[in-house]
Formats: structure tokens, C-alpha cells, sequence
């Protein structure tokens, strides 16, 4: 359904992608993981078909509609909630009806109260506007549902009560969906199969157990236990 | 009955004679005693386009046949219209004018020539008899009318001619060199011999004892067809001006409408003989009048730079390499002196309100492109690139995201065009494009504060209601999100 095969992306003399291939099916959650700057967020990009690749090749069948949320959301602040949710929907030219339906039938989706879809983006938290930008990447139901860094700007709390009902939200959808995240945890709530990026190149393609257990390459110990609680903080506070 | 006779009247429209004259007193009240006589005559009508700035702009209405006649100065003629100085008689400057179409009335009698005026009491102190004077004296402040600072038979030559150096020269409008040169603020400024300003006030005019101002004799420049087409107006035009108006007769006229504050029409009827009874019958312009063509003039240019000015801002953000010579020569547009633009417009589009329309079109454009292009060019370009995953192309991106998000910006650059067409639509009136600058160049030729005021007041007031108007656009025109102006949500 999407596979990049040794696709490399250059920018300027920077080489942001280095021979990356990876592939998602239906259904599953592919985590891109990594530090910033390793190139996740221009594998999306590849993807999504808004850069092209210098050598390889990127395949999404089918390639259109897809889903894209990014940090903060990305909401237009002169449309209401609900206008920026049926924006793609206004211009695959649904009627009202449907529109107002698929509206409705996504707010339920993704917890949010109806009356919340009439104030704009300013009134609402960052855990709203999250949710509301999933509803408008879900509104014409895509098979492909990309995610970059979707919950990175929110609080620990909000954080991870969103990563709860994603996680329930995307075994109920049945959809391709990538996730990229520098979140250790967040990788492990949603991944069934994790790709470690640094500097452009793959590290490591596997679930988190293998990772762990099967480092590729120190990198990959070292990329997780950074994000781990020292020991003695774990014993202490017996986490 | 009187019904049926204007019923037959009304088909055979008089012909019309068009009257023009520069801004200046002098030759308004000419062009007025034209005006009449041509009136008197009634073999046409006279329709008067008057205050058509300087030689530039109204010998280019009659060139390109916008006017038919207006008073001019064989010093003039020889030098900036046929660009001969040494031509010195009339009938070789007939001949000349005859290849372009144009003929010459004969002499009116009077000699407008160019002189230096300084302050009584100065000249007594400086011992100043003579322009060559002048040259022991390089410590002093000029203040030059612009036409006389440019042209060879000005100030360029003059200082050639007598080696003339001054601590300062600067341009000024001839109108208020008067009272800068009154008021001390400069010492010496160019007048003409027949000012009627030069009675009142106590100045000495210094001898040009070397004879460098060429004659500046008063004259009639017409199109050859108006001789040819109405010779009983071509003939009473010479018999009752030819020869007839000395300096002091001129220079008292002139004094009349500028010390007396009598119009333009009454002085040129008391010249003719006629009482002002008969004048009067042709009041001012009204103010509502002047409203209306000023508003109009606003309203059309700044519709046609609008839509011009967007789609030209929304090209420039689109397209990076035209942007930079896009914005260059819409810059290089507004760089134009707003009089020399609206001076290029007249052999394109005559004299009147068209040529003043496109100019004022053109001025406004800068500020609506340059704020359009910038707008767009700098919106969030994760919000833009957010358009292209949602399936938004072509003009739903354009409508749907980018104009609402850039519209505070947008709205701003048409607010400054707007207020910014206001003050300069006042200089229309220089091309016969009416509106309140009218009365503003009237009121400079006269030296009459009065008038400039109430021609300028009433446009400051159009600038205030069209700004509040535009405010008032905004709660239409910006969405209701942006206008509160929160911290953005992105």
C-alpha cells in the first residue's frame, strides 16, 4: 500500500533521506522514530507527494485522499472548527447534508462535544485542536492517515489521554497509518512495527521488543535508554 | 411652443470652442476675455478649460486638439515649444507653427518678460540697481518658480549670462514666492513684469542691463481649423485684443483678480467693456459639484487599481522571478512626479478625466501590489502547504485560504492607496480632470489662502471618511476570527 524503496532526498548539500526503504500495509501503525532532523517528517512529505524523490522510488496506492496531521494542527484561524473539518470535503464538492452528517459522526469518533465544531481554533485547547485536526485529516475517510509529531506540542496529561484514544481510534479504522514521533513511549503505545531513523539513514526496522532486545547497532540502546527513567529513579519511585 | 422651438434647437448642438490657459492669473483672465468674446461673437460656444498647469501640459492639450486656443508667450513659443531660441519675429513663428497645424493671433501689446524682484528696502541697503548686481552678493536665498529653474532662458542661463551665485536656490511654486520673499525668508525670486502682486507689495524688479530675457510677448495660439472653421470669432479675437492690453493695463487686471479678489471673468468683462452683471451669470463651481468629480475620480481609480493591483500582488507571490521586475515597475511608476505622470497621460489620452483616471490608477497601484504580493508571500507556509493535502487548487485555495488569511494586510495596502488617491487626485485638476483641485489651483494663482483652503479642507475631510469607510469595509471584508486579532491558534 505505501513503500519507499532507497529513496534519497537531497536538500541543497544536505542529504536528508539516505537510502530508506520502508513499507506500511493496511491496517497497520508504522512509527517513524527518531531525534529531530533524522528526516522523518520528509518521509511523510515524500508520501504525501508535496517533494519528490532524488533517487529511488515512493508507491502509495491508492494515492489520493490521505490524511495528514502535523504539530499544532495546522487550523486555519478564520474558519470555525467544523469549516476547517469539511474544508476537504467543500472541495470534493459533498453536499451540505453529507457534509453535516460526516461532521457530526467524527465529533462522536474523536469525543468531541458538537457545540465545540462552531468556535474557532483561538477558543479552543491544544488537546481540541489535535483532535479536530484528526477529524478533518479523517473527513473523506482515507485509507492513509500520516501523523507528524500529532501530540508534541501538548501537556503530559492531555498527552497521554490522546495517545489512549488514538490508539483506540486507529484499531477501530482499520487504515495505513504512519506516526512520527521522537517519543519512545509514544512508539511504544501505537507501534506495531518502528522504524529508527538518525541522520537520514535507517537504523533499525522492527517492533520495540527488537529493538531492545536485538539492537542493530549501539545507536539503538542508546537512542532508548536516553529516553528511559535512570534506575534509580524507576527504584525510587518504584515505577 | 417654447416647448417645440428647444425641441428643434436641442438636435443642432452649438460648435464649441475650447478655451484653455495655464494656472497662472494672467493667463486665466485671458483665456476668460477669449472666452467671452468667442461667446459674443455666437458662431460657437465657449467651453473653458482652464488651469491646465504649465506650457508642457497645455500646449499638449492643443496639439493633440483637446483645446483650440489658449494665450501664450512668443519668448515661450520660441524656446520651449519650437525649441528655437533665436527666433525673435512673429510672423517666422507663424510660419513654423504652421507644419504642426497651429496658427498665431497677432501681439496683444504687452510684454510679460521674466524679471528679478527683491525687497525694497534690501535693494537700498545692497545698492541693488541691476541683475549684474546681484553677483557682489553671493550670500543670498533664491527662490525660483520650477519652470524658470529648468528652462535656458531661466535661471540656467541667466546665472551663465550675469555669473550669478547664490547661498541657496530652491524650487518653489510661484504663487508663494511672494511671501517668502515678503515674510524674509529669501532674498530674490523671478517674477513676471506684469504680477499685479508687484503694485501692492514694495519690491524693486532689477534691470537686465544685458538684455538676456528673451520678449515675452503676450499672444493667441490657436489650431489653424479655429481660424479657418469661425473667422468672424478668429477676426473679433484680433480686432479687440491685438495691440490693445499695454503692461500697466494687464498688470492692473491682474492685480484685480489676485489683490482684489474679483474672478477671473470679471476682470477680463471689465477689460471688454461689459458689465459684471453679464459674468455673473457664471458662478464658481459648487462645492457639491467639485464633491461629486473628486469622489468620482477616487472611487474609479482606486476600482481600477484594485483590480489590477490584486491579481498583479497575487502573479507577483506566485511566480518569484517575475515578482522582482513586477514590483520594480510598479515602483518605478510611483518614483514619476505625480505632475509629470499626469503630464505623460495627454498624448495618450488628452485632457480631462481619463488621462487623470489612469494616472491616478497607476499611483495607487504600488501600495495594493506590494501589500498583496507580501501578504501572500508570507502566510504560514504550513498552512498553505496544508491546502495542497486537502485537495484546495486553482482558485478555492486562493479564495478559501489565502485571500481571508492575507485580507488585514490586504485591506491596509488598499487603505493607504485609498487616502493616498485623495490628496493626489487634487492635482487632476492641472489636466482639466475637476474635482476639489480646482478650487487649490485657482486659489495658488490668486495667492489666495482662502481658496486653496476650501479646496484642500474638504479633501483632508474625504481622506478621514474614506478611511473611516474602509475601517467600516474591514468588519465585511476581514473574517470575524482575524479581525479580533488573537494570539494565532498556529
Amino acid at each position: 500500500m505505501i513503500a519507499l524503496r532507497h529513496v534519497t532526498k537531497r536538500f541543497g548539500g544536505r542529504v536528508a533521506l539516505d537510502d530508506v526503504s520502508l513499507a506500511v500495509e493496511p491496517g497497520a501503525t508504522h512509527v517513524l522514530l527518531g531525534s529531530s532532523g533524522a528526516g522523518k517528517s520528509t518521509v511523510l512529505r515524500l508520501i504525501l507527494g508535496l517533494l519528490r524523490p532524488d533517487a529511488g522510488e515512493v508507491r502509495v496506492e491508492p494515492t489520493a485522499p490521505m490524511g495528514y496531521v502535523v504539530q499544532e494542527g495546522a487550523l486555519y484561524p478564520h474558519l470555525s472548527a467544523g469549516r476547517n473539518v469539511v474544508l476537504p470535503a467543500r472541495a470534493a464538492n459533498w453536499s451540505a447534508e453529507r457534509q453535516a452528517a460526516r461532521l457530526d459522526a467524527l465529533a462522536a469518533l474523536v469525543g468531541l462535544e458538537p457545540e465545540l465544531m462552531a468556535r474557532y481554533p483561538h477558543q479552543l485547547s491544544g488537546g481540541q485542536r489535535q483532535r479536530v485536526s484528526l477529524m478533518r485529516a479523517l473527513m473523506l475517510d482515507p485509507p492513509v492517515l500520516l501523523l507528524d509529531e500529532p501530540l508534541g506540542a501538548l501537556d503530559p496529561i492531555t498527552r497521554a489521554s490522546l495517545q489512549a484514544q488514538l490508539g483506540r481510534v486507529f484499531g477501530e479504522l482499520h487504515k495505513a497509518v504512519i506516526l512520527v514521533t521522537h517519543d519512545v513511549r509514544e512508539a511504544f503505545v501505537f507501534g506495531s512495527v518502528i522504524t529508527l531513523l538518525s541522520h537520514g539513514r535507517v537504523v533499525q526496522q522492527g517492533t520495540l521488543a527488537d529493538l531492545a532486545q536485538r539492537p542493530a547497532d549501539p545507536f539503538v540502546t542508546e537512542f532508548l535508554s536516553a529516553q528511559a527513567p535512570p534506575p534509580e529513579m524507576a527504584r525510587e519511585l518504584r515505577l | 411652443m417654447a416647448l417645440l422651438v428647444c425641441a428643434a434647437a436641442a438636435p443642432a448642438e452649438p460648435p464649441r470652442i475650447r478655451v484653455g490657459s495655464k494656472s497662472f492669473t494672467e493667463s486665466y483672465i485671458l483665456a476668460e476675455m477669449v472666452a467671452q468674446i468667442v461667446d459674443e461673437t455666437g458662431e460657437a460656444r465657449a467651453e473653458r478649460r482652464l488651469g491646465l498647469g504649465g506650457t508642457g501640459i497645455v500646449y499638449g492639450a492643443l496639439a493633440s486638439g483637446d483645446i483650440d486656443i489658449y494665450p501664450e508667450y512668443t519668448g515661450t513659443i520660441a524656446q520651449a515649444i519650437l525649441k528655437e531660441p533665436t527666433l525673435a519675429s512673429v510672423q517666422a513663428m507663424r510660419t513654423r507653427l504652421g507644419a504642426r497645424g497651429l496658427t498665431l493671433g497677432v501681439a496683444l501689446g504687452f510684454d510679460n518678460t521674466y524679471a528679478l524682484a527683491v525687497r525694497r528696502d534690501a535693494a537700498a541697503r545692497l545698492g541693488l540697481r541691476t541683475i549684474g548686481d546681484l553677483a557682489r552678493h553671493p550670500g543670498l536665498r533664491a527662490a525660483f518658480d520650477p519652470g524658470f529653474l529648468d528652462r535656458g532662458d531661466g535661471w540656467p542661463g541667466l546665472q551663465r549670462q550675469y555669473g550669478l551665485r547664490f547661498a541657496e536656490v530652491r524650487a518653489m511654486e510661484h504663487a508663494l514666492t511672494y511671501p517668502a520673499l515678503v515674510s524674509g525668508r529669501v532674498d530674490v525670486i523671478d517674477v513676471f513684469s506684469t504680477d499685479g502682486q508687484l503694485a501692492r507689495l514694495d519690491l524693486a524688479l532689477l534691470t537686465d542691463d544685458r538684455r538676456f530675457f528673451p520678449d515675452y510677448s503676450a499672444v493667441l495660439l490657436a489650431r489653424r481649423s479655429l481660424a479657418e472653421r469661425f473667422p468672424r470669432t478668429w477676426a473679433a479675437l484680433q480686432g479687440r485684443l491685438g495691440g490693445r492690453i499695454d503692461n500697466a493695463t494687464m498688470a492692473r487686471l491682474n492685480a484685480l483678480a489676485d489683490l482684489e479678489r474679483r474672478s477671473f471673468a470679471e476682470a477680463a468683462a471689465t477689460f471688454l467693456g461689459r458689465s459684471s452683471a453679464e459674468t455673473a451669470r457664471r458662478p464658481a463651481r459648487e462645492l457639491a459639484t467639485l464633491t461629486l468629480e473628486h469622489v468620482w475620480l477616487v472611487a474609479v481609480s482606486l476600482t481600477a487599481a484594485v483590480l489590477l493591483g490584486l491579481p498583479l500582488g497575487i502573479l507577483a507571490a506566485r511566480r518569484r522571478r517575475l515578482a522582482q521586475a513586477e514590483l520594480m515597475g510598479v515602483g518605478v511608476i510611483q518614483t514619476i512626479p505625480a505632475l509629470a505622470l499626469l503630464s505623460f497621460m495627454i498624448p495618450l489620452f488628452g485632457i480631462g478625466q481619463l488621462p487623470a483616471l489612469v494616472a491616478l490608477s497607476l499611483y495607487a497601484l504600488l501600495p495594493i501590489v506590494r501589500t498583496t504580493h507580501a501578504a501572500i508571500s508570507s502566510l504560514d507556509p504550513r498552512l498553505v502547504e496544508m491546502t495542497t493535502v486537502l485537495g484546495l487548487r486553482g482558485w478555492r485555495r486562493l479564495a478559501w485560504v489565502e485571500l481571508p488569511l492575507a485580507s488585514v494586510t490586504i485591506m491596509a495596502g488598499i487603505k493607504t492607496a485609498a487616502v493616498l488617491t485623495v490628496g493626489t487626485a487634487t492635482l487632476a485638476a492641472f489636466i482639466g480632470g475637476g474635482g476639489y483641485g480646482t478650487l487649490i489651483v485657482t486659489g495658488l494663482a490668486l495667492n489666495d489662502v482662502g481658496t486653496i483652503l476650501t479646496g484642500a479642507i474638504p479633501a483632508a475631510m474625504m481622506a478621514l471618511v474614506i478611511h473611516a469607510a474602509f475601517e467600516a469595509l474591514d468588519r465585511v471584508v476581514v473574517p470575524r476570527a482575524l479581525r479580533a486579532a488573537p494570539s494565532a491558534s498556529n
